[in-house]
């Protein structure tokens, strides 16, 4: 196949495009540079290994054939390889809304909170001084000196009558991040602060860094930083939130093995998504198998239109679909209850009895998935010989059995790799479950949230992203657990279709 | 099989159509009801399956107008449909055009030019492919957290971020587009090599011209794919103006706010278009799927 050798090309001039690599270059450095900056050194050293690769691929005649392949196999090393290196690492972390901040975030939202003295606290108007504003204190009759109000500023207050030329409330709370910075002293030397959108009071800070890695409170109490837990604590070992990210080993791995509340409803979702996926391929492949066989037969006349009302499931936007098949299964205001009701008399509860809600999810699924089948189908069913399947109805076979010993171990290996990643596409089918039923009803008795129709990947969605303390940390670590499945279908799959081409190549060749 | 009496022959055919037709009535029941729905008054059902007095107050709703009822009551759009419709599109367009670009140039190089650890890099793609960038969401999340802080387009919430992620899922067109060049002849190159046409020449001149109705199969593929993408869009995006289609159409169907009826003419607006755009290609796509992936 390969006949290009990658011998350089000198293409004109070089300096152009040294100088466009040059520049895009610069900038991602810098974006590196800033991200170090921000305290994510992780994402700073993967900018970094950007930039140099560009620079070095785009930048030197040798690596001409690698410039073809560098923005796909970067993006996928970016977007893809790294996000699942780094949802492990995070399964290692504490990453939560508890610890959702660095460090250095941490101690600057604790050393900005204070306490206002309510004796000195009074409301305050801004007043237009030219290019300038002064601070006027109704309630003490106080006026400020001009300040610019565009950095940290000093001011100080003296006795004065009410200005002409006071700002509308809504534009001085456009100035607040110059009132923030701003103090004023007072004629009798009380020192002053903005202590709300609508007043100023003196300001005493709740916590002083007195130290490395040791907050001071108002009360006297030292709080020492543990690297462990990722919270201050004070001499009585409580917590002070908020917490930052620290590395905690195995402890998620721990908590989902051992946790009764964790692991009751996680061994339950693991079997459900195995069955699930399996049932899935199962239902639609016997489906669209079985579609496929009937419009394969010579005597089926209007085949070309039945074909196309088959995939029509196939064809529509499966977030639709999904949707409307939430509206109908819906109990109380539900078309298909409202139809088994007049027929049948019945009223099941599609989604609050766990059997019947992981029915449904499989109905749905089924749905949505026997066209794609029927379609692959169609396509290997052609390949058939039609004498084998002659040879055997001469022999006397019935219809059934020429299928079974003819027909279907002749399309199973091509079928295999397709079977296998529709497989791990429902393993992993979220978007069903989210959209269907979000994972409802729910397992009693556990700690986290955990649906009967959950499958593990909407699980961790939901212990994620769901307002249930955003179990960053946690979600990490299960989905270690998913990897390590989804690599092993992987491997399978490869190894099938390495299987499949051999096959196909060695039948060509004989 | 062979030899068929007349009449048996019959049995068969009547059976084979009441079965084809029966199914079709229970495959195809949603979307008559969707239909009906739409055009239904209110957002409950009503205990009839045609509706009794038929109203386009949920079509109005769904492109974005005003509807006045007969009561003089104006009811105004509960969502920006036609907004998201756009944002989806315009995701879908951007992104499927620039995962067309890559993919092509990569799988060209990949199929025809000498690169040190080609194979095992190829190898990698389809391993690599396997794993669903759903799964990745927190890191997700964590990355463009982190990226918003360099430039808020970078960040959450931003339609670039969700571009930028959305091109990371070119492995399987690679393989696609692949599997195409390495059917073209190599004795097309061999000359273009001879008349002195650099690698990029070759490609521009000689087999993107040949890769046009892939290509044209990849795009539409990748457009839908992305147009359908829930998970990542909904970790993403968080303000409503920023919506796509397939997060916003699930604030239709929320526990507080049942809008049923509005949901039916929304959805049939905005799936009947990428629906057409599906039948007419997926003639191709379908020998693409099954190529695809017995050719290693």
């Amino acid at each position: 196949m390969t006949t290009t050798p990658d011998t350089p090309v000198i293409e004109g001039s070089p300096i152009p495009r040294l100088i466009i690599v040059g520049a895009v270059t610069i900038a991602l450095l810098f974006a590196a540079f800033f991200l170090y900056q921000i305290a994510q050194p992780i994402f700073g050293v993967i900018m970094l290994a950007l930039a140099t690769g560009f620079a070095i691929i785009f930048g030197a005649n040798r690596y001409y054939g690698a410039r073809f392949i560098f923005p796909g196999v970067s993006a996928v090393l970016i977007f893809i390889a790294f996000p699942v290196v780094y949802t492990i690492y995070i399964g290692f972390t504490n990453y939560s809304s508890f610890n959702l901040l660095t460090y250095d975030r941490t101690v600057e939202v604790l050393t900005s909170r204070g306490s206002v003295d309510p004796d000195t606290e009074q409301p305050f108007a801004v007043a237009r001084d030219g290019d300038q504003f002064r601070i006027w204190l109704p309630e003490s009759g106080l006026l400020s000196d001009p300040v610019a109000l565009d950095g940290d500023a000093e001011a100080t207050l003296l006795p004065a009558d009410d200005p002409a030329d006071l700002l509308e409330r809504r534009d001085a709370i456009q100035l607040r991040a110059g009132l923030q910075a701003l103090t004023l002293t007072t004629p009798d030397g009380t020192i002053i602060q903005n202590a709300s959108l609508r007043t100023f009071g003196t300001v005493t800070p709740d916590y002083v860094q007195t130290g490395p890695d040791t907050l001071t409170r108002f009360d006297g109490a030292v709080l020492t930083a543990n690297h462990e837990t990722g919270f201050f604590v004070d001499e009585n070992g409580d917590q002070v939130p908020p917490g930052w990210r620290v590395g905690i080993g195995w402890d998620n791995f721990e908590r989902i093995f051992t946790s009764e509340g964790i692991r009751g409803p996680m061994v339950s979702i693991f079997i459900w998504t195995f069955v699930f996926a399996i049932a899935s391929v199962v239902l639609t492949f016997a489906l669209g198998l079985t579609l496929a066989v009937i419009l394969q037969w010579p005597h089926l006349r209007f085949k070309a239109v039945y074909r196309i009302l088959l995939i029509l499931p196939y064809a529509v936007p499966a977030f639709i679909s999904i949707l409307v098949f939430k509206g109908l299964f819906n109990q109380n205001f539900g078309e298909i209850n409202l139809i088994l009701e007049a027929l049948f008399g019945v009223r099941p509860s599609w989604f609050t009895d766990g059997n019947l809600a992981r029915v449904m999810v499989l109905i749905v699924n089924t749905w949505l998935g026997y066209p794609y089948m029927m379609l692959l189908a169609m396509g290997f069913l052609q390949a058939v010989p039609e004498d084998h399947k002659k040879a055997a109805a001469l022999e006397g076979a019935s219809a059934v059995r020429v299928f079974f010993t003819i027909t279907l171990p002749q399309i199973i290996p091509p079928f295999l790799p397709l079977l296998i990643a529709s497989f791990a596409f429902n393993f992993n089918n979220m978007v069903l479950i989210f959209l269907l039923t979000r994972g409802l009803p729910d397992i009693p008795g556990t700690v986290i949230p955990a649906g009967e129709t959950d499958i593990l990947a909407s699980f961790t969605y939901r212990l994620a992203f769901d307002n249930a303390g955003q179990q960053f940390g946690l979600a990490g670590a299960i989905t270690l657990l998913i990897f390590l499945v989804v690599a092993a279908i992987s491997y399978a799959n490869f190894v099938a279709m390495r299987r499949a081409a051999q096959k196909r190549s060695g039948r060509v060749s004989a | 099989m062979i030899v068929e009496r007349p009449r048996d022959l019959r049995v068969k055919k009547i059976l084979a159509h009441g079965f084809m037709l029966i199914f079709l009535a229970l495959i195809l029941f949603p979307f008559f009801m969707v239909l009906s729905i739409s055009f239904r008054e209110g957002n409950f059902s009503v205990g009839s399956i045609i509706p009794q007095n038929p109203t386009l107050e949920h079509w109005y709703l769904a492109f974005g107008l005003d509807y006045t009822r007969a009561d003089g009551t104006v009811v105004e759009p509960p969502y920006p449909v036609m907004l998201w419709m756009w944002n989806s599109i315009k995701i879908g367009l951007i992104a499927g055009l620039g995962v067309l670009a890559i993919a092509t140039i990569s799988a060209y190089a990949f199929s025809r030019i000498r690169i040190k650890g080609k194979g095992a890099m190829l190898d990698g793609l389809f391993l690599i492919q396997m794993f669903p960038t759903t799964l990745a969401l927190v890191a997700i999340y964590a990355i463009f957290d982190a990226l918003g802080e360099v430039s808020p387009i970078l960040g959450l919430n931003s339609h670039t971020a969700l571009v930028l992620i959305y091109l990371a899922g070119v492995t399987l067109h690679i393989w696609t587009i692949k599997g195409y060049f390495d059917s073209i002849d190599t004795a097309l190159d061999k000359a273009a090599a001879i008349d002195g046409a650099t690698p990029w020449q070759t490609f521009r001149y000689i087999f993107l011209p040949l890769a046009v109705p892939i290509m044209s199969v990849v795009f539409v593929l990748a457009f839908i794919g992305f147009i359908n993408d829930y998970p990542i869009a909904s970790v993403l995006i968080r303000s409503e103006d920023k919506m796509t289609l397939a997060v916003g159409s699930r604030l239709y169907l929320n526990e507080f706010q049942y809008l049923w009826g509005d949901f039916a003419a929304a959805a049939v607006l905005s799936g009947l278009p990428i629906t057409v755009v599906f039948l007419i290609a997926q003639r191709y796509l379908v020998s693409g799927l099954s190529d695809g992936a017995v050719k290693g």
